[in-house]
């Protein structure tokens, strides 16, 4: 698919770059030729049934996973030669939490803000705007549901800042108030310069939040149509 | 960046991971839960076993000591494996940008942190309970702080290499176990000596424990970081 230019600012520099992107996982083709163009402020959803790759594609864009083939660019760092350093400026929600769950909200954000090398301070800030209610964060994840757990997994990404935020289903598991708060997130980053790419299976809960679609199937991508 | 500054991120990105697996360690119990009944049972069991042989029992100390050390390693190497692939959490180590040897560094000192537990209550427990006697405090001292870096490291390392592995509770002491071989004898050798049982040179002993603790951290922190990728 073409770039899309940024709306707000005209700016064309690409967060996220990928051409005919191959990737592997034993062996079988996860990712098999896709093309995506992201630029700042942009917020894209890619839409796919289960199986299709958009948790591979988050996972390469994250550099998470080795690029097998094609070219791929994110936040100006080539994936084939450093995907390393892409990784401590993306914030990427998956289908597990990354929490550690004897550890209790505010103890795994601030792991995740020191690691990161952010301000811990930000902590009960990013708690605050996920809707943790305080008689919970310091409690034990283990022992908080599982859209409170999602709500944690989030907060650890808005402590982060990051340039890229990748979302992999990020409505799952969330009572209304959850997705309201997903949404509002996802705008305010997108205002504040930082590119998003989300995952969804469903069209609806997050195809409002889109600026741009495109549709995911067998590893590759086609382009849908514009929110 | 200056070595000074760079030295001072890894310093405190493996005290972060010490920390944060010591006090998960510390709200679960699990290791501690599993190995100090069985150190008790070890202790007592044979100080029964051997009561009427005394000689002997004392002779088999540092043997049982560093058995029961090693079924602690097994334990806390594979829980500290395990706090990694729960719910995705190595995603904190890969993401952060954190120098992957920095994370095994640190890892591997809270491994070794949980062993140090144990060989504080074990050591005074066969003094008591075997009537064994400390000849050279400071060998004893040495041996258990050179054999327990090399078991912590050695046992990261291989936890690392498993962690991908779909048996990997049972594939774990399976890799662990002749690999810490050469730590169990020298350790055993050193505290014989230590303990005054057997007529040997402890402090050569101690220095294999001292070259092979350094192999292993020095090639866990080569090669964490691709292990931890491909996990």
């Amino acid at each position: 698919m073409e770039r899309r230019p940024n709306a707000r600012s005209g700016a064309v520099a690409s967060a996220v770059s990928l051409r005919g992107a191959v990737v592997l996982l034993g062996g079988f083709p996860a990712l098999a030729g896709a093309d995506l163009e992201v630029v700042p402020g942009e917020v894209v959803l890619v839409r796919g049934p289960n199986g299709a790759g958009k948790s591979t594609l988050l996972h390469l864009c994250a550099g998470l996973l080795r690029l097998s083939g094609g070219h791929g660019d994110v936040l100006g760092c080539d994936l084939h030669a450093d995907r390393a350093a892409v990784r401590r400026r993306v914030g990427l929600l998956g289908h597990d939490t990354a929490l550690y769950g004897e550890l209790s909200a505010a103890e795994n954000l601030e792991v995740w803000a020191r690691a990161s090398r952010v301000a811990e301070a930000d902590v009960p800030g990013a708690l605050d705007r996920l809707g943790l209610p305080p008689r919970l964060r310091d409690v034990p994840t283990a022992r908080l549901s599982a859209g409170q757990r999602r709500r944690v997994a989030l907060a650890a990404i808005v402590v982060r800042r990051p340039e890229l935020w990748l979302l992999d289903e990020p409505h799952a598991g969330l009572d209304s108030d959850g997705r309201e708060i997903v949404d509002g997130l996802v705008a305010a980053a997108a205002a504040a310069g930082a590119a998003v790419v989300l995952a969804s299976h469903e069209t609806g809960p997050a195809g409002g939040l889109a600026t741009g679609t495109v549709t995911m199937a067998g590893g590759t991508l086609s382009e849908g149509a514009q929110a | 960046m200056s070595a000074w500054r760079g030295l001072s991120l890894f310093v405190g990105d493996a005290r972060l991971v010490a920390a944060k697996d010591l006090r998960i360690e510390w709200r679960a119990r699990t290791t501690l839960g599993q190995v100090l009944p069985f150190a008790l049972l070890v202790l007592v069991l044979f100080g029964f076993a051997l009561d009427a042989n005394r000689p002997t029992l004392r002779l088999a100390t540092p043997g049982l000591l560093w058995m029961t050390v090693l079924f602690a390693t097994v334990v806390a190497v594979q829980r500290s494996a395990a706090v990694e692939s729960a719910d995705g959490a190595r995603r904190v180590l890969l993401l952060s940008g954190m120098a992957p040897a920095a994370a095994f560094a640190g890892k591997a000192a809270a491994v070794a942190m949980q062993l140090l537990v144990v060989e504080v209550l074990l050591v005074p427990g066969v003094v008591l309970l075997y009537d064994a006697e400390v000849e050279s405090v400071p060998l004893v001292a040495a041996t258990c702080i050179a054999a327990t870096v090399g078991l912590a490291a050695a046992g990261s390392l291989l936890g690392a290499v498993v962690a991908g592995v779909r048996a990997h509770q049972t594939v774990l002491p399976i890799l662990l176990l002749p690999v810490s071989a050469p730590v169990l004898i020298a350790a055993t050798r050193a505290f014989a000596d230590g303990f005054g049982t057997v007529a040997v040179e402890g402090w050569s002993w101690v220095g294999l424990l001292a070259g092979f603790a350094a192999a292993n951290a020095v090639v866990g922190a080569v090669v964490y970081g691709p292990l931890l990728e491909e996990a």
